[in-house]
């Protein structure tokens, strides 16, 4: 019996061979130090991220994050809903609050439900992650598996939106919320405490849509980590992840800088600090190579 | 425009504000914005609406209804939530901007080239065609909807980033023929077509 056990709701981007595939193995190597049981939540769907709006109403984006819900509460009932991903959680936790909110809201959603044979009764709580950690275990009790204390690297935490804003992370401030500084202490690291770029908008799912726009952004948020003496910056979201790394060679090409700002997850420092191979942090899934951290990994604990 | 935005049109007689409180999603809250202006400051492209949320605000309560259906100021929306975290009378400004963006769509109203109304459309059709989005079918729809040559002209850009994610093992040139995708993909077109019915059956009623 785990020490703790969730539905795991790993959104599209964390799946084998997607675009945040390495979060999902950090995630899973991270739990398994931890004694968590993530079952992933059985035939889970996309949320419609923060972009879907334009196609789907209002009614149906409820809709599609309520049969997360009910599967959950059929498959893996009493067990809180845990998302990994910024967006999922944030549509997920807005559905939620909305049909627990409106009789009517509700009423419609299950008629819809109906139709896929499920129904939603309103009873798992919408988690992130990190939220669970920090909530679930607390800093103390996440800092007693380490065995590779990530000494001699900095980290720039950059917590962006969508982890921040609207919910907040465990009643932090929007403008500064310090868990990411506090998780890189945590596991030994040193946090850029004073990184004014933390809570900047990477663009979004705009990097696609509207590059120059998002890119000027990301330039930003990158250069400021350098210019606190940041080794490499690190996130919450898959997207931010993303975004802030694949787009700096783009930067470079078009305005000249020479940005090579290695961007790693949460998760992914906690996994090395516990002593996982560089593999089982997903160390190898990354386009600016976070060098530092995989020589920890590589190299003997304490 | 379009049938319904003649509709539209005729059952609100000019009441912009009237029109957007019942048919724009959190568009009742539109009345309880003080004009403070802290939303326009707060948006990371602000710089690029061409009229900022304060500004969208006001120009419904005048009755801009053109100038502001027509306009891609909303289409610049993150969903970053900086102006919902700030706003004094916690107006939920980005759902306001999403909902905006999506009757203007609706009414055949929304600028036609606008890039990331291309791609929200995009992406609702991907992810529910499966349940999962194709990441690669995703980004090929983005990159070749101006053409096949600009499509190409885009992947050959991005080819240093796709064999990168390619050797990182993030990206699956496979999914061209068919990724993740849910077993009951039956049962969720299905709830959504009975959402689509709902949803019509509301307005038929409100009509």
């Amino acid at each position: 019996m785990a020490k703790k056990e969730y539905a795991f709701y790993p959104g599209c981007s964390s799946q084998l061979k997607a675009s945040a595939a390495n979060y999902l193995v950090s995630v899973n190597s991270m739990c398994k130090t931890l004694d968590v049981k993530l079952t992933p939540i059985p035939d889970w769907n996309c949320c419609s991220a923060s972009i879907g709006y334009a196609g789907g109403s209002e009614l149906a984006r409820h809709v599609m994050n309520a049969r997360n819900f009910a599967l959950a509460e059929t498959h893996l009932p009493g067990q809180d809903i845990v998302a990994t991903c910024a967006a999922c959680w944030l549509n997920a936790r807005e559905s939620k609050e909305k049909l627990d909110g409106s009789a009517a809201l509700l009423a419609d959603t299950n008629e819809a439900l109906k139709e896929a044979g499920l129904a939603y009764k309103g009873d798992a709580p919408v988690r992130h992650m990190v939220e669970v950690l920090i909530e679930d275990f607390g800093y103390d009790e996440l800092a007693k598996p380490v065995v590779k204390p990530l000494e001699g690297v900095k980290f720039a935490g950059y917590v962006g939106c969508q982890t921040n804003r609207p919910f907040g992370i465990a009643g932090e401030s929007f403008e500064n919320p310090k868990y990411l500084d506090k998780l890189v202490e945590t596991v030994g690291g040193e946090a850029a405490s004073e990184y004014e770029q933390k809570v900047t908008c990477c663009g979004g799912a705009l990097a696609f849509s509207e590059p120059e726009k998002s890119q000027k952004q990301i330039r930003d948020i990158v250069e400021a980590a350098y210019d606190h003496g940041a080794d490499m910056i690190v996130t919450p979201c898959p997207l931010c992840q993303a975004n802030v790394e694949v787009y700096q060679s783009e930067i470079n090409r078009r305005q000249g800088t020479n940005l090579a700002m290695p961007v790693t997850y949460y998760s992914q420092l906690m996994t090395v600090a516990y002593g996982g191979t560089a593999k089982e942090a997903g160390l190898d899934g990354h386009l600016i190579a976070p060098v530092k951290l995989q020589a920890i990994a590589d190299g003997k604990g304490k | 425009m379009n049938d319904l935005s003649k509709q539209a049109v005729a059952r609100y007689q000019n009441d912009f504000l009237r029109e957007v409180e019942h048919e724009v999603d959190e568009g009742e809250w539109v009345k309880m914005c003080m004009q403070c202006g802290v939303c326009a400051g707060s948006c990371p492209f602000g710089p690029h609406w061409e009229h900022s949320p304060q500004k969208i605000f006001m120009m419904i309560r005048a009755g801009k209804r053109e100038e502001v259906l027509a306009s891609d100021s909303m289409w610049m929306c993150t969903s970053c939530y900086n102006c919902v975290v700030r706003c004094p009378r916690k107006l939920p400004i980005t759902q306001i901007m999403h909902g905006l963006a999506t009757y203007a769509h609706k009414l055949g109203l929304a600028p036609k080239m606008q890039p990331t109304r291309d791609f929200s459309l995009q992406f609702w059709d991907n992810c529910t065609k499966t349940g999962r989005v194709n990441e690669l079918k995703l980004t090929l729809g983005v990159y070749f909807r101006d053409g096949l040559a600009a499509g190409v002209r885009k992947g050959w850009q991005m080819r240093n980033v796709a064999l990168g994610l390619l050797k990182a093992g993030r990206l699956n040139p496979f999914e061209l023929f068919g990724g993740h995708r849910c077993r009951d993909r039956k049962g969720i077109a299905a709830m959504l077509r009975k959402a689509r019915e709902i949803e019509a059956r509301k307005e038929r009623k409100a009509g």
